[in-house]
């Protein structure tokens, strides 16, 4: 690895202006980019189909890869059988025995085998992989092997048969149990007027990155084990490839693709196809292999958002005022760990919502099922459980017979106030003005009475037309929950070479998202260069230093903090060694500094690392602290119309107001709410996973598993406020999984008020509207 | 040929790609049902993919353009077996006067598909979730259908022999389709049901052709014919809802006498896609909606 000529430690704020020193850059091109809708980056190469994705990529010799997995949910693998008719001596045949280190996937735990070899937990696990030079040859292949499976008796689908235990996946079926506790409930309890109770279940969502999963692996001259492909997280797929292959870091390369979309899909699982493509090239002799799954098989087999089930009980006074509140939150890991307990403590966290309430407990688990493991996607657990504390607002609210805007302007979280975690809010948060707004652009006020009337009138007179309106309102930190930040102490470079052109060298994977635009501009802007001058270099893991995964709304935040620090160290080092001018140098005068410095020196690189904010601290033990060091704040309103003759719900408005620090670039971070609506949208009305009886994903087609097209899209207004809390450059907070967190909530309340239903679950599919129709005509009747 | 075929990695199958029907209705009464006749191929492609065999011998009717034209005459218009959704969907005649036609083949898939997708092989696919079925029975079209022994017409709603199976004999090519202009004083309502609005496989389609008679009373029904997808193993006319219907003032049809006549006409299933229960109710619902649209187009209501 390269060693860097200038390195240093920053925190961010007061300590790195210190190290960095000098004037502000003064190039009237940089000026104002922080904020600028610049073009992206990586949208050329796009638009004209030059990008190359893993499928993309054609390699001299290259095999073919597939995998052939288990059909039953779980159980013992007695045999396999390779039946006749086919050249098995032509194909690259692996299997676990084929394991030079360890056969697990590296993440929480390792209990995920890389191919399954005896004991095994859900239909759809890996076995055994296969190669050839024909893909038509390939699928006769896997089709005739056959798995001799001894079948658990018993395999578990839900959360409530495994907290019953109505079958056992791993002891006791409870991967982690958490437990947040502030303040004395039983005092709460005695406190309050007027509760609610309430059980709330969200299902499975599917990510749909408009490219399926794919890995292309090799080994170099040199003797490297090179596996390039569509990810988000280069060290994380290095950290498996050692283990599994017992080779060093040296030893093996990760190379990021061009990749298709990811929402967090593309976080756990690149690890076992990457080892399945390694697994096969060191089979084969080092001889290409690629592997690409297909939408049927990635359906099928990658994992989906975690399933959920919350119970909510809450109470307030007469007039609103919280006083307990006693969550029971469950989510659905499927048959092995990965980042279930991550996920689970995010939920947690975020399970009061934006609220202030003394006394509180949530309890948190992650339980184990027979379905193929759940993981990371856009939200990573809050979305389910702001849906629950939502829609439990909601149903406070009408036992108090006050409206859910009043209720939650009582209860929300401002400047001063602890939140439950136990975060003091800090003072430049205003999730007054943020609501104020959304109320103002979405008409929310005027539309609740509008649409009352209108359903009253078309009630009376036989029509089938319905209109409903709902709110909510929530905060979403960003970056890795509690000490992550700590533990990761991401790193990334800044280099520049003698042409005066800058690179970003760091981890951070483009996925569609926009991260290596936004980069380059905090980069940019703290050189002093036009935005034409740096790009991010290749994210190689032999080039590149560990800048943590590409997550949690943690990008522009966190990195963006890393490399504006080591830029500014750059900066530093070619003032005090190169005569850059300390103020007013242009790119000229950057590239003539950046030539003299490369003449004495190797390399022009300066390197930085991740300290968190002082007052960011976390007991994990007792869910005690600020487990962020930042949040955005927001309020989404829903308009939906719903006919009854269908039962279908129609989105007829949306409006997405939201605190985010800093916009670095507003067209990208447009696109991302836009895109999280969307998604939520789709995670409340039109993506239903339904499981086949050994639990897998049935409808796993997009013919079948339904995600919204832009027709049945309304125009989604897009507002931001930028107060300057965030702790990212120019006070920047996260913001990409913040929008998948309210369309959910505000659309089935939206629903409900439309109906004078009380659904409580996610999706709400037209049969449902219609079976609760039927519940709610019989409860009237009664 | 010495190439292979990319997808099953054998030498190609035939491939047969006549100029001319007399040609193709050989090749037809030669191989029967061993050889697959193929237009827009936008459902057998699908299937292909999926699926590890190697392909089919095909009857490649695309070089055929007589297959492919719309006529239109002055009681009903023609539809070429191989005409796209594309092209029938911008036809003149079809738009002023079947636009439940026009509204089914802009249903059909999205536009991409819809070039390429022909009404016959929507029809000789035989699903019975097809688009533009429903409509062709409410309609009340008629098939032409080819073989070397001559040329024979069915009416369409009992062209479907059960889940997959047709009428068509093994030496038979769907020709043409002729759809009737409808009579005066009627009122259309096609609706597709798909949870979202485009690219859509149907959870319940209804397609519904209500004639009044305004006589000196109240408007009452003179003649209604239905089509439904996806409520049954094929493409379903509604007979019993026809009959019950007859005679009845527009303003006096209840909802449990639809629902009756339909439990004897629809056979829905719980599947991946929907529920029995939801498509029954949506049937019923659809069914009134269309009554009401034919009760507000009446002169006196």
């Amino acid at each position: 690895m390269p060693v860097p000529d200038v390195a240093g430690s920053v925190a961010p704020g007061t300590a790195a202006a210190a190290v960095a020193g000098g004037a502000s850059p003064s190039s009237r091109a940089a000026r104002g980019l922080l904020g600028a809708a610049v073009a992206r980056k990586d949208g050329p190469a796009k638009i004209l189909g030059e990008a190359r994705y893993v499928d993309d990529l054609v390699l001299p010799g290259m095999l073919h890869g597939a995998t052939v997995r288990t059909r039953a949910a779980g159980g013992i693998l007695e045999r396999i059988e390779f039946g006749s008719g086919i050249d098995w001596d032509s194909f690259v045949v692996v299997t676990a025995a084929d394991v030079p280190g360890i056969n697990a996937t590296q993440m929480i735990e390792q209990d995920q085998p890389v191919l399954a070899e005896h004991r095994f937990r859900h239909a759809g696990e890996p076995v055994l992989l296969l190669a050839h030079a024909d893909r038509g040859l390939l699928r006769e292949a896997v089709e005739a092997v056959t798995l001799h499976e001894r079948a658990d008796p018993s395999p578990v689908f839900s959360i409530d048969d495994a907290l019953a235990l109505r079958g056992e996946v791993v002891p006791g079926n409870v991967y982690r149990d958490y437990l947040m506790s502030r303040g004395d409930l039983a005092a709460g309890e005695a406190a309050a007027e007027v509760f609610f109770e309430g059980r709330f279940e969200t299902g499975a969502q599917e990510h749909v990155y408009i490219e399926p999963q794919g890995m292309i692996a090799y080994v170099d001259a040199a003797g490297v084990l090179v596996v390039e492909g569509s990810l988000q997280c280069p060290y994380y797929v290095l950290g498996t490839l050692t283990a599994v292959t017992g080779r060093d870091a040296g030893s093996v390369r990760v190379v990021h693709c061009t990749t298709g979309g990811g929402f967090g899909g593309k976080e756990d699982y690149p690890s076992q196809l990457a080892a399945h493509a390694a697994l096969l090239t060191l089979k084969a002799g080092g001889r290409p292999v690629k592997l690409v799954y297909d939408r049927a098989e990635d359906m099928l087999a990658t994992p989906k958002r975690h399933p959920s089930r919350t119970l909510v009980r809450i109470g307030a006074g007469r007039d609103g005022r919280l006083c307990f509140l006693d969550v029971d939150f469950v989510l659905d890991g499927g048959a092995y760990t990965t980042l279930s307990p991550v996920v689970l403590s995010r939920g947690v966290i975020h399970a009061p919502g934006a609220y202030a309430c003394a006394n509180a407990r949530v309890r948190g688990r992650a339980v184990a099922t027979s379905h193929p493991p759940n993981g990371a996607f856009r939200g990573f657990g809050a979305p389910q459980s702001i849906f629950a504390i939502e829609q439990a607002m909601d149903g406070l609210a009408e036992a108090l017979g006050m409206s859910p805007l009043e209720l939650r302007r009582m209860n929300m979280l401002r400047p001063g106030d602890r939140s439950v975690p136990g975060q003091t809010i800090d003072a430049t948060t205003d999730f007054d003005a943020v609501l104020d707004q959304a109320l103002h652009e979405s008409g929310y006020l005027e539309k609740r009475d509008a649409f009352a009337e209108f359903n009253a009138a078309n009630a009376a007179a036989g029509r089938p037309l319905r209109r409903g309106i709902g709110l909510a309102t929530f905060h979403h930190g960003a970056g890795f929950t509690g000490n992550g930040e700590v533990v990761l102490a991401s790193e990334a470079r800044v280099r520049a070479n003698v042409d005066g052109c800058v690179e970003v060298v760091a981890s951070s994977s483009e996925m569609g998202q926009g991260s290596t635009t936004t980069l380059c501009q905090i980069v940019a802007s703290a050189l002093g260069l036009p935005l034409e001058r740096v790009s991010q270099a290749p994210v190689d893991t032999h080039d590149v230093p560990d800048s943590g995964p590409t997550v949690a709304s943690r990008t522009c935040m966190v990195v963006g903090l890393i490399v504006e620090q080591a830029a500014r160290l750059l900066r530093a080092e070619l003032i005090q060694k190169a005569g850059l001018p300390a103020s007013g140098a242009d790119e000229h005068a950057f590239a003539a500094a950046c030539a003299r410095y490369l003449d004495g020196h190797p390399r022009l690189e300066a390197q930085a690392r991740y300290e968190p904010p002082a007052n960011v601290q976390w007991d994990e033990t007792v869910f005690e602290g600020s487990p962020y060091a930042s949040y955005a704040w927001a309020a989404y309103v829903a308009e939906v119309e719903i006919d009854l003759a269908t039962c279908e719900v129609a989105l007829s408005g949306f409006t997405a107001v939201q605190e985010v620090g800093k916009v670095v670039n507003p067209v990208i971070a447009a696109g991302q709410v836009e895109g999280g609506v969307v998604q939520g949208i789709g995670f409340a009305l039109f993506e239903k996973v339904a499981w086949g009886n050994t639990g897998t994903m049935a409808n796993n087609r997009l013919t079948n598993y339904i995600i919204p097209t832009t027709a049945d899209i309304p125009p989604v207004q897009v507002f931001f406020q930028e107060q300057p809390g965030g702790i990212g450059p120019a006070g920047a907070k996260g913001l990409g999984e913040l929008p998948m967190d309210g369309p959910g909530p505000a659309i089935l309340s939206a629903v409900n008020f439309a109906l004078g239903t009380r659904i409580s679950s996610l999706p709400v599919m037209p049969e449902d509207v219609m079976a609760a129709l039927s519940a709610h005509a019989l409860r009237v009747a009664a | 040929m010495s190439a292979v075929d990319p997808v099953s990695g054998q030498p190609p199958a035939p491939w047969y790609r006549p100029v001319s029907l007399a040609d193709a209705l050989s090749a037809r009464a030669r191989w029967r049902k061993d050889i697959v006749a193929i237009a827009g191929c936008t459902d057998l492609m699908v299937g292909w993919n999926a699926g590890a065999r190697r392909l089919p011998p095909v009857l490649d009717l695309s070089a055929l353009a007589e297959l492919r034209s719309i006529e239109a005459g002055p009681d009903s218009v023609t539809i070429g077996a191989t005409a796209s959704c594309a092209s029938i969907a911008r036809h003149p005649v079809i738009a002023g006067r079947l636009p439940m036609l026009v509204a089914s083949a802009r249903q059909t898939g999205s536009v991409a598909i819809q070039n390429r997708a022909t009404l016959g092989g929507n029809i000789m696919n035989a699903s019975p979730a097809a688009d533009n079925p429903p409509v062709l029975l409410a309609y009340g079209a008629r098939l032409t259908l080819a073989s070397v022994r001559g040329i024979r017409t069915i009416d369409y709603a009992s062209f479907h022999a059960g889940y997959k199976r047709t009428l068509a004999e093994g030496d038979e090519l769907l020709v043409s389709v002729t759809v009737p202009f409808p009579a005066e004083r009627v009122t259309a309502y096609y609706r597709k049901v798909g949870t979202r609005r485009a690219q859509a496989i149907s959870k319940i389609a209804m397609a519904a052709l209500i004639e009044r008679d305004d006589g000196a009373g109240p408007a009452v029904v003179r003649n209604a014919s239905f089509g439904f997808a996806s409520v049954g193993p094929v493409p379903l006319p509604a007979p019993s809802l026809s009959r019950s219907l007859r005679g009845l003032p527009l303003s006096g049809i209840d909802r449990a006498q639809v629902e009756r006549a339909l439990a004897a006409d629809l056979a829905p299933l719980d599947d991946i896609r929907s529920t029995a229960a939801y498509r029954r109710s949506v049937a019923v619902n659809l069914v009134l909606a269309a009554i009401d649209a034919a009760r507000e187009a009446a002169p006196r209501g």
